[in-house]
C-alpha cells in the first residue's frame, strides 16, 4: 500500500516584520530559501508534477486501435464512473476500508497501550517484533503469505490436521477477502503501533499521576486518558490507512496468479488501471481510471477529515 | 554550519543523480560481447533460456551486423516494457521476441514493421503454412517464426499401467479413462482444466473448429466466441469438472508445477516446450515414467492438430536501421548450428524446416521420456499439420474475459452456454469501443 507524506512548508519563511528596512535582507534570505528548497522542488517537479500533468493530458484523449488518437474531453471520466468493472473495484476497496481499518486500528492500539504500560525487556523485544513485518517489502510479504496459504506447501493443512479438521482454501471466492485482510493487518499494524506508541510516550506523565491520585485503575487510565490524549494520532493513522486501502494493489496483484480467479483483473481500481494500461495498452483510459480513483480518495479523505476536524487538529 | 553545507551538498548530489537516472534511460548495456565493434549494432530483447551462445554464434559469423542482446523479462514483463517504450516514442529495442498470440496486437497498433517490404517473403518456404500465417496479416509477414508449441498428450505410463488405462485417441476415451481413475479410488486426476488456461482453452476450442476472429481491412472484424464448437468443448470439460474427474487449480503456479510431476495428474495436454520445464520442477515422483501420445481427437478420421505458444522475432518501428534489424530477425535462428544450440540447450521446438525435417531432429531420443522419439512419434505431425490460428488484436483482454468465463463454469456459477455468451458480449463491446466494425 502506498502512503502519501505530508509535505512541509518551505524552510525559509519570509519575515513579516520591518518590511521597508528588511527588504534587502529578506530578499537575500528568500534567495537562500529557494536554493535550499531547490533539490526538493526539482524532484517534486520531475517525478510528481510533470507525470501528473502528462497523465491528465493523456486522460483527456482517446487512442483506439482502429481509429487513432483524438481529444475527447471528459468522456473517459464519464466512462470510468459508469464502468461496472471500475465501480465494482471501488466497492471492493470501500468494503476493505470498512473491515480492514477498524481491525488494524484496534490491533495497533491494543499493542501500543500494552507496550506503553510495560517497561520490561520483553516489552522492548515485542515492540521490535511487532514492527518487523513493516520492514518486509510488501511484495515479499505477499509472496510469503502466498506460500503460507498454499494448499500443498503451506503449513495450514498440517496445523488443522492436528485437531482433526481440514484447512480452508484460503484462495476460495469467499475466503480471499479475509486472507488479504490478514496480510495487510500483519504488515501495517506494527507501523501504526509505533506511531501511537510514540504519541503515548509524548503524553505528560504527571497527568497519569493525577489520575492515579484520583483513584483511576490502569484500564480507566487507558480508556479515559490515554486514548483521548492521542486522538489526533489515531485520526492520522486512519487517514493513512484509508488512502492506502483505497489504493490497494500489491497484495491482491501478487496473489492473483495463485487465486484461481478469485482475484480478477478488476478486483481493485488500481489493478484495473494497471491491467488496462499494461495488458490492454489503453494508456488514456488507464490514466482516467487513475484520476477517477484519485477523486474518490480525495473526496473520501476530505469528508473524513472534515468530520473529525475537532479531534484531529488537522483542519482548523 | 559546515555540517549543514555538507548535508546540502549531499542532497544536491542526490538530486543530480536522481534526475540523471531519468535522463539516460535507454542504456546500451548488452548481455553479450560485441565482436566487431565497427559494425552496425542491433539491439534485441529475448528471453529464451541459454540464449547467449546463439547470439555469440551470430556475432561471430556476421561482420557487418552485431546483436546487442538484453533479457527484458519473459512474456508479459517484456510486453509491458515494450508497449511503454513504443508509447513513449523511444527506448524500444530494434528486434523484439514476441509470442505468436500477441503479434496481431502489435501489428494493429503499428509497433512492428511489415517485414515483407524488407524481403522476408523469400524465407516463406522455410516454414510450415500454419507457422507463417500466424505471424502474417493480409499476406504480409510481420515476424519471423522461431519456435512452436505443437500439442501432444504427455502422460504417466506408470500410472496408466497401475490403473489399467489405455492411451486415449479420442476425447470420449479420455473421459472414460478419467472415470476409470475415479472408480478405482485413485487420488490421481486425469488432468487439470485451469481457469487461467488462456491459450490452452483457446487451442482446445480451435481443435473442434472454433475460428473466433477474422480481420479484414483495417477496421472490420468478425467475432464469434460462442460458436457451436466452443460450446461443445466447454460443455465436455465442464462435465468432467463437475464430476470431479479433472482438477481446476490455476496453472503456472508453484503448486501446479509440483502437482504436474508428483502424480496429482495422470496426463497433461501440453505443447512441445513443456517437457523442457517439467524436468526442472521439484517434488517429482521418483518412479515417474513419462511418455507422449498425440492429442485426443473429436473425429479420429479427420484429426486436427493444435498449437500452444511459440514465438517469433519482429522488428520494432523504432529501429534505426530496419534493414539490419531484419537481417538479425531472419538470420539469428536461420542456421543448423544455431538450432542445435536451441534444441540441445534450450529445448526449443524449431519451426525452421531444414532442421525440423532433418533426421537429427526426427530421430532424437529423449531420456526424460524413456528414450521415446517424441518428435517422430507426436510433435512433428502436430507441427506440420497445424493450420494456424487467427488471434485478435487485443488478445490479452480476450484471455482475461475467457478466464472469467472458465472460472464461472468451473465454480458452477454459470452454464457453459451462458458463460460463452458473456465472453462474446464482453469482447464485442470492447472491439466496438476500439473502433472496429464488428460482425458477429
Amino acid at each position: 500500500m502506498a502512503q502519501t507524506a505530508v509535505t512541509a512548508p518551505p524552510l525559509a519563511a519570509m519575515s513579516r516584520s520591518g518590511r521597508r528596512r528588511g527588504d534587502v535582507v529578506s530578499r537575500r534570505r528568500a534567495r537562500w530559501g529557494w536554493a535550499f528548497t531547490a533539490p526538493f522542488a526539482v524532484i517534486l517537479l520531475v517525478f510528481l508534477i510533470v507525470p501528473l500533468v502528462f497523465a491528465f493530458v493523456l486522460s483527456l484523449q482517446n487512442t483506439t486501435l482502429a481509429g487513432g488518437t483524438s481529444w475527447v474531453g471528459f468522456a473517459n471520466y464519464i466512462k470510468a464512473f459508469t464502468d461496472p468493472l471500475f465501480l465494482s473495484g471501488v466497492w471492493t476497496v470501500v468494503l476493505f476500508s470498512i473491515v480492514l481499518i477498524p481491525i488494524q486500528m484496534v490491533v495497533s492500539l491494543i499493542a501500543a497501550l500494552l507496550l506503553d504500560a510495560l517497561t520490561s525487556r520483553f516489552a522492548r523485544f515485542s515492540r521490535l517484533m511487532i514492527f518487523v513485518p513493516y520492514a518486509v517489502p510488501a511484495v515479499i510479504g505477499a509472496l510469503m503469505w502466498g506460500f503460507l496459504y498454499s494448499p500443498s506447501f503451506g503449513p495450514a493443512q498440517e496445523v488443522f490436521g492436528w485437531i482433526g479438521l481440514t484447512a480452508p482454501d484460503f484462495f476460495a471466492d469467499q475466503n480471499v477477502f479475509g486472507s488479504l485482510v490478514n496480510i495487510v493487518t500483519w504488515q501495517w499494524a506494527g507501523y501504526y503501533m509505533i506511531i501511537l506508541y510514540a504519541a503515548l510516550q509524548g503524553v505528560d506523565p504527571t497527568i497519569y499521576e493525577a489520575a492515579r491520585v484520583d483513584g483511576a485503575s490502569a484500564f480507566q487510565t487507558a480508556v479515559r486518558i490515554k486514548i483521548p490524549m492521542i486522538a489526533s494520532s489515531l485520526v492520522l493513522i486512519l487517514v493513512f490507512a484509508l488512502i492506502g486501502t483505497l489504493q490497494f494493489f500489491n497484495e491482491p496483484q501478487m496473489l492473483r496468479g495463485m487465486a484461481s480467479g478469485s482475484i480478477t483483473s478488476h478486483y481493485t481500481p488500481n489493478i484495473y488501471a494497471y491491467t488496462v494500461a499494461f495488458s490492454y495498452h489503453q494508456f488514456n483510459y488507464a490514466s482516467a481510471i487513475a484520476f477517477a480513483l484519485g477523486i474518490v480518495i480525495f473526496v473520501g479523505s476530505y469528508v473524513f477529515m472534515f468530520a473529525t476536524r475537532k479531534r484531529s487538529g488537522l483542519m482548523k | 554550519m559546515k555540517r549543514l553545507l555538507a548535508a546540502g551538498g549531499a542532497l544536491a548530489l542526490l538530486a543530480v543523480t536522481l534526475t540523471g537516472c531519468s535522463g539516460g534511460g535507454s542504456g546500451s548495456s548488452c548481455q553479450n560481447k560485441i565482436m566487431h565493434s565497427d559494425a552496425t549494432q542491433v539491439s534485441m530483447w529475448a528471453w529464451y533460456p541459454n540464449f547467449k551462445p546463439v547470439v555469440n554464434l551470430f556475432n561471430k559469423t556476421h561482420k557487418k551486423v552485431q546483436i546487442c542482446w538484453t533479457n527484458a523479462g519473459a512474456g508479459n514483463d517484456e510486453y509491458t516494457k515494450f508497449s511503454t517504450a513504443i508509447q513513449a516514442g523511444s527506448g524500444a529495442p530494434d528486434v523484439v521476441m514476441l509470442e505468436s498470440e500477441v503479434v496481431p496486437s502489435y501489428i494493429a497498433d503499428g509497433s512492428i514493421v511489415n517485414l515483407s517490404t524488407l524481403g522476408a517473403d523469400k524465407l516463406k518456404d522455410n516454414y510450415s503454412e500454419g507457422a507463417w500465417s500466424d505471424e502474417s496479416k493480409g499476406g504480409d509477414v510481420y515476424a519471423i517464426p522461431v519456435d512452436g508449441g505443437p500439442v501432444g498428450m504427455l502422460y504417466r505410463k506408470d500410472l496408466f499401467d497401475k490403473y489399467g488405462l489405455t492411451v486415449p485417441t479420442t476425447w470420449d476415451e479420455f473421459a472414460a479413462d478419467a472415470q476409470k481413475l475415479k472408480d478405482a479410488g485413485a487420488k490421481t486426476l486425469m488432468t487439470d482444466f485451469p481457469g487461467n488456461g488462456r491459450a490452452y482453452q483457446t487451442a482446445l476450442f480451435a481443435q473442434a473448429g472454433s475460428e473466433p476472429f477474422e480481420l479484414t481491412g483495417k477496421t472490420d472484424m468478425k467475432v464469434d466466441l460462442d460458436d457451436q464448437a466452443s460450446n461443445k468443448v466447454l460443455s465436455y470439460w465442464n462435465d468432467l469438472v463437475q464430476k470431479k474427474l479433472v482438477g481446476t487449480e490455476d496453472a503456472s503456479t508453484t503448486d501446479y508445477n509440483t502437482h504436474l510431476v508428483n502424480g496429482t495428474y495422470a496426463s497433461v495436454i501440453a505443447a512441445a516446450w513443456l517437457p523442457g520445464y517439467l524436468q526442472g520442477f521439484t517434488g517429482a515422483d521418483k518412479s515417474a515414467q513419462w511418455r507422449v501420445a498425440p492429442v485426443p481427437q473429436w473425429d479420429p478420421a479427420n484429426p486436427v492438430q493444435i498449437n500452444i505458444g511459440g514465438s517469433a522475432f519482429a522488428v520494432s518501428n523504432q529501429a534505426k536501421d530496419k534493414k539490419a534489424a531484419a537481417t538479425v530477425a531472419e538470420g539469428i535462428f536461420g542456421t543448423e548450428a544455431a538450432w542445435k544450440l536451441g534444441i540441445e540447450k534450450a529445448a526449443l521446438f524449431p519451426l525452421w524446416k531444414p532442421i525440423l525435417e532433418s533426421d537429427y531432429f526426427k530421430e532424437k531420443a529423449y531420456d526424460f521420456f524413456g528414450g521415446q522419439q517424441i518428435n517422430k512419434d507426436v510433435f512433428l505431425t502436430a507441427a506440420t499439420e497445424y493450420k494456424g490460428f487467427q488471434f485478435s488484436p487485443f488478445q490479452n483482454l480476450v484471455y482475461d474475459k475467457l478466464t472469467d468465463a472458465v472460472n464461472a463454469t468451473n465454480k458452477g456459477k454459470q452454464q457453459p452456454a451462458q458463460a460463452l455468451a458473456g465472453y462474446q458480449k464482453a469482447v464485442v463491446s470492447y472491439a466496438k469501443q476500439q473502433g472496429y466494425k464488428v460482425t458477429e
